[in-house]
């Protein structure tokens, strides 16, 4: 045998060249070569022409004096009294206005679900009892009529509240719906495989607008004489049939990319069908969907500004409500119009975040 | 020994505990409550409008609609019947969905490419574009741009005046070639360069594969299709007569037009669905694997080269899909005309169900435009997906 | 109908599978297995060796012939398949265990749903069994947490907590890194000596010389021939067989 010589590792040393910090960054990214230099050149002045602009009307030159003649005064900017004075209107809609604190709380209390919903910490069995714990008090805040508090009608209902209800409520209530599509279409029974399908493929193709018009003007005249219907259950019945369709698609993707080895080991332990779902797959499905579903809400709780086609007043409605039948404030509806752009913003916005977060913990858990 | 190869027989077992024959008994009774609820349903709806006394079926659609149509391709008035005005809004729907398409995908091609930019500031604002765009319900920004469209224009009688081009409330005016015959040869032109350039670049790939010379393949059929269309327009006499607007007393008169209605709707479309457009294309360009990339500059492909034949005909896999779904977004996004008055097809049966009471028979018709619109789409899609499928084991 | 020997588990009688219209995949395939006999199948890839033992517990059915398992025919009647897929046990080659549920989890599954046993008991049952495959202290881990032997342990250590009267293998050595393979083959011989029916897909033909009481050669979706490991391995009867042991004993 050879003697064994020892092998010595070199130590590892930095690069010679500095690649990290501000200098660099700027150089490799701004002024790489000469057509980024002149694109840095041409994008960055139109920035710094327009950028100061658009702060000096918005914010330097802004008043937010809840007076119309305080806008009118010549160069004013931005009129952000119109929010300091209707916000209320904007925001809670028609509600009762000594009334108002009712919805701001049952708000906050959906809101904080939602927060804990996306927590990982809080997934447990418990959650769902604290789901019809939330809901129930949001009810009974929001119409009243026990413990004191005085009954509001529903059309009198509005504002982000009712953005808020109708988004989670259709999210929620879709869920049982699409389950069920998803695993009949993917059924070796046809009819029932037709039946998921047609559903599917019908509610995709038309606009969410012509449901509305369908739960507004059809749904009436589908009941049995002397049955009439809450505009908003008719409306939130409908965004749920919509939503199921789309949430049913998701789930079904989630269900595609389950192994097939997983359904067989269940059937070889002697799991049943509904067994093997509902412990096996749908548990694993979910999981890896759950960016798909994030969409899904965020692009509900944007579509929910289509009731106001169908006269129900939440966010875009009540701002029409509370500017158009008022002259002085009228010329400064833009103003308003940002305002809630910016409500909708910070909620999708922080939504697709928390989408992308979730993402990448999903396909972290892939690659374990 | 060795046992021939059948086909498996056809006939089945058949027992009150079989697998058979328990899925026919689900399957009878999945059919039988779904067909009792929409029976239910229509015997509910039957009696309702008996009840009240509404009228059904679609005669309706034969008498004059009497209303009017503020934009419309072809000539519309209110003594026309209502399957006219239907008609109206469905050209009305295809005219700003075909425009929003072409549009969008120019706009959130450019954005999603701009993901990649090397230009640090290029990414920032295209991926600030993304984020803001897409987060903002779509109707909000219809009802913003038209907003901007109709109250911080100048009045009509004071419009503002770019060239011959005149922007005020009533909507953007501007100079239009004034029709021709002479045009025809232009067309015509353009035509005959469009089949010269197919067989340019027949030629030109039988040339590389004999040869090895590789020509190009873009610019000079491009420059064929111009050059002839240019040449058939000048044989033509050359016609160069523009309709230019002038400003009347009350209104700008002559010329094109676009009507606030219809920019605010356009716009608005665009403007949203290029952010998904976006996102589907930067998804579609990240999702070639990096080795394809690494594999293509071994083999010593140009860089023009690398995405012309490895990464752009992976990517369009990738991306054709969730592109057509989003140009079925736009189409169906289209409805939200509605809330700004624009006349496509659903605000159209929306003032003919107000003004006939036919709920059933109005939603029915939206419903069956945009279905037709979408199933053509998806029937088209799966028809090109099973044929540009990688084909793997 | 054969004579059905009272000795005989698994009976096989002129069964014959199809996939789709062309493709014959079980041609005429008769198949006495007895009672504690050890059984391993080998044959090129496409012989339809895994095919014949998932018709065992009917994930893939038959169209013609009998398959009788202890005594119950396998047909279309739902409740023959629940019975027979209590008392047959199966490992695949991709481990399939539920990557949500934790190693104990997977194993309380089945008696606990299935065979309507009390958490307790279940659990008790499934800490012995994981015992007996030298793993008891991953109980508590998630099946990716481990490594591809472990896992493939604890899968076999599944299939025992149901006391399943036959045990099936599909390929259980072929997803594993070498030096993974004899973790999983010693579990396995262990298991042997205890007189459990076992029917085993494996290319290991170690494990067939060391345990098999027969080994069976397919290729085409027929038993081409069948018969005690050292008479296989060393004097093979026919062409396709004597062919075949030379492509994987060639090295």
């Amino acid at each position: 045998m050879a003697e064994t010589t020892i092998f010595k590792f070199s130590p590892a040393r930095p690069a010679p060249v500095n690649t990290e910090g501000l200098i660099p960054w700027v150089k490799s990214n701004l002024f790489a070569n000469w057509q980024s230099a002149l694109t840095t050149l041409v994008v960055g002045g139109l920035l710094l022409f327009y950028v100061p602009q658009f702060i000096n009307w918005a914010i330097l030159t802004a008043t937010t004096v809840p007076n119309a003649d305080a806008c009118r005064a010549e160069g004013v900017g931005a009129c952000w009294g119109v929010i300091t004075e209707k916000y209320r209107l904007i925001i809670f809609g028609r509600y009762p206005f000594e009334e108002q604190w009712r919805p701001l709380v049952a708000t906050l209390l959906m809101v904080a679900l939602l927060v804990m919903s996306c927590t990982r910490v809080f997934w447990k069995k418990w959650l769902i009892a604290v789901w019809v714990v939330v809901l129930a008090a949001f009810f009974i805040l929001m119409y009243g009529g026990l413990f004191g508090l005085s009954e509001v009608q529903t059309d009198r209902w509005g504002g982000l509240p009712l953005t808020i209800m109708l988004a989670t409520l259709s999210i929620v209530f879709c869920f049982p719906i699409a389950i069920c599509v998803a695993l009949g279409r993917r059924s070796n029974l046809p009819a029932i495989r037709t039946f998921c399908t047609i559903y599917v493929e019908l509610i995709r193709g038309v606009p969410l607008i012509s449901v509305l018009f369908m739960a507004s003007f059809m749904f009436p005249l589908f009941m049995p004489a002397g049955v009439t219907i809450d505009v908003l259950i008719r409306v939130l019945v409908g965004v749920t049939l919509f939503a199921a369709a789309y949430m049913a698609e998701v789930i079904r993707g989630g269900l595609q990319a389950m192994p097939k080895g997983q359904a067989e080991a269940a059937a070889s332990l002697g799991l049943s069908y509904w067994q093997t779902q509902f412990k096996i797959i749908l548990p694993q499905a979910l999981a890896m969907v759950v960016p798909g579903i994030m969409n899904n809400f965020i692009g509900l709780f944007k579509d929910t500004s289509l009731v106001y086609i169908v006269s129900l007043y939440e966010l875009t409605g009540s701002l029409g409500l509370a500017l158009n039948s008022d002259a002085d404030w009228r010329p400064y509806k833009l103003e308003g119009y940002l305002f809630i752009v910016a409500i909708y913003f910070a909620f999708c916005f922080a939504m697709s975040r928390y989408s992308l977060w979730i993402e990448k913990q999903v396909n972290k858990s892939k690659l374990r | 020994m060795s046992v021939a190869p059948r086909t498996p027989p056809t006939k089945r077992d058949w027992s009150w505990r079989s697998q058979a024959f328990r899925g026919l008994l689900y399957q009878i009774i999945a059919v039988v409550l779904i067909g009792g609820i929409a029976w239910w349903l229509a015997a509910n709806t039957a009696e309702n409008m008996r009840v009240r006394g509404i009228k059904s079926g679609f005669d309706f659609l034969t008498q004059p609609a009497g209303f009017d149509i503020g934009e419309s391709l072809t000539k519309f008035d209110s003594n026309d019947p209502y399957w006219k005005a239907f008609l109206v809004g469905v050209s009305n729907t295809l005219r700003v969905a075909i425009l929003g398409i072409i549009l969008t995908t120019i706009l959130g091609t450019l954005i999603g490419v701009g993901r990649f930019s090397r230009n640090g500031l290029v990414r920032g604002l295209c991926q600030a574009y993304v984020e803001l765009f897409r987060n903002v319900p779509v109707l909000l920004q219809l009802l913003m741009w038209y907003l901007l469209f109709t109250e911080f224009l100048p009045d009509v009688t004071e419009a503002k005046r770019i060239g011959d081009i005149y922007l005020s409330k009533g909507g953007i005016t501007f100079p239009k070639p004034i029709w021709e015959s002479g045009h025809l040869f232009g067309v015509a032109g353009l035509l005959v360069g469009a089949i010269g350039a197919w067989f340019y670049r027949r030629w030109a790939r039988s040339k590389f594969e004999a040869t090895g010379q590789i020509r190009s393949m873009f610019w000079v059929p491009v420059a064929i299709v111009l050059a002839v269309g240019v040449l058939g327009w000048l044989a033509g006499g050359a016609p160069s007569q523009f309709a230019v607007p002038q400003k009347g007393e009350f209104a700008v008169e002559g010329g094109g037009a676009l009507t606030p209605e219809f920019m605010a709707v356009l716009l608005g479309l665009v403007l949203y669905t290029a952010a998904f457009v976006a996102e589907v294309v930067r998804s579609g360009i990240s999702s070639v694997a990096r080795g394809q990339s690494e594999a293509a500059q071994a083999l010593g492909l140009s860089k023009g080269q690398e995405m012309q034949q490895v990464l752009l005909p992976q990517a369009l896999r990738v991306i054709i899909p969730p592109m057509t779904n989003q140009f079925l977004n736009l189409t169906k996004n289209s409805s939200l005309a509605v809330a700004i008055g624009y006349p496509d097809v659903v605000s159209i049966s929306n003032t003919a169900l107000n003004q006939t009471g036919r709920a059933v028979e109005c939603i029915a018709l939206i419903m069956l435009v945009y279905l037709t619109t979408s199933l053509l789409t998806s029937f088209f899609m799966n028809w090109y997906n099973a044929k540009s499928a990688i084909k793997e084991r | 109908m054969t004579t059905q020997n009272q000795d005989n588990i698994i009976v096989f009688d002129k069964v014959n599978k199809w996939y789709g219209n062309s493709f014959h995949v079980l041609r005429d395939i008769n198949l006495n297995v007895r009672r504690g006999e050890r059984i391993v199948v080998c044959g090129p890839s496409g012989s339809g060796k895994s095919t014949l033992i998932r018709c065992i517990n009917r994930l893939e059915e038959h169209q013609e012939g009998h398959l009788i398992v202890d005594g119950t025919e396998l047909t279309d009647d739902v409740k023959a398949i629940d019975k027979i897929r209590k008392e047959v046990g199966m490992v695949f080659q991709q481990f399939n265990l539920f990557p949500h549920l934790t190693v104990l989890e997977n194993l309380t599954l089945s008696p606990m749903y299935v065979g309507k046993m009390p958490k307790k008991e279940a659990e008790e049952k499934a800490m012995l069994q994981l015992k007996r495959v030298r793993i008891a202290e991953q109980a508590g881990k998630y099946p990716l947490q481990l490594s591809g032997g472990q896992q493939q342990r604890v899968a076999i250590a599944r299939a025992l907590c149901l006391t399943p009267k036959i045990m099936l293998f599909d390929e259980p050595t072929s997803a594993l890194d070498p030096e993974m393979i004899k973790e999983v083959l010693d579990v396995m011989v262990e298991m042997a000596n205890q007189g459990i029916t076992m029917i085993c897909v494996t290319h290991e033909m170690g494990f067939a010389k060391a345990v098999a009481d027969r080994v069976i050669f397919m290729d085409q979706g027929q038993i081409v021939e069948q018969n005690t490991p050292h008479e296989f391995f060393n004097n093979p009867q026919t062409d396709r067989s004597k062919d075949f042991l030379s492509k994987i004993l060639g090295h």
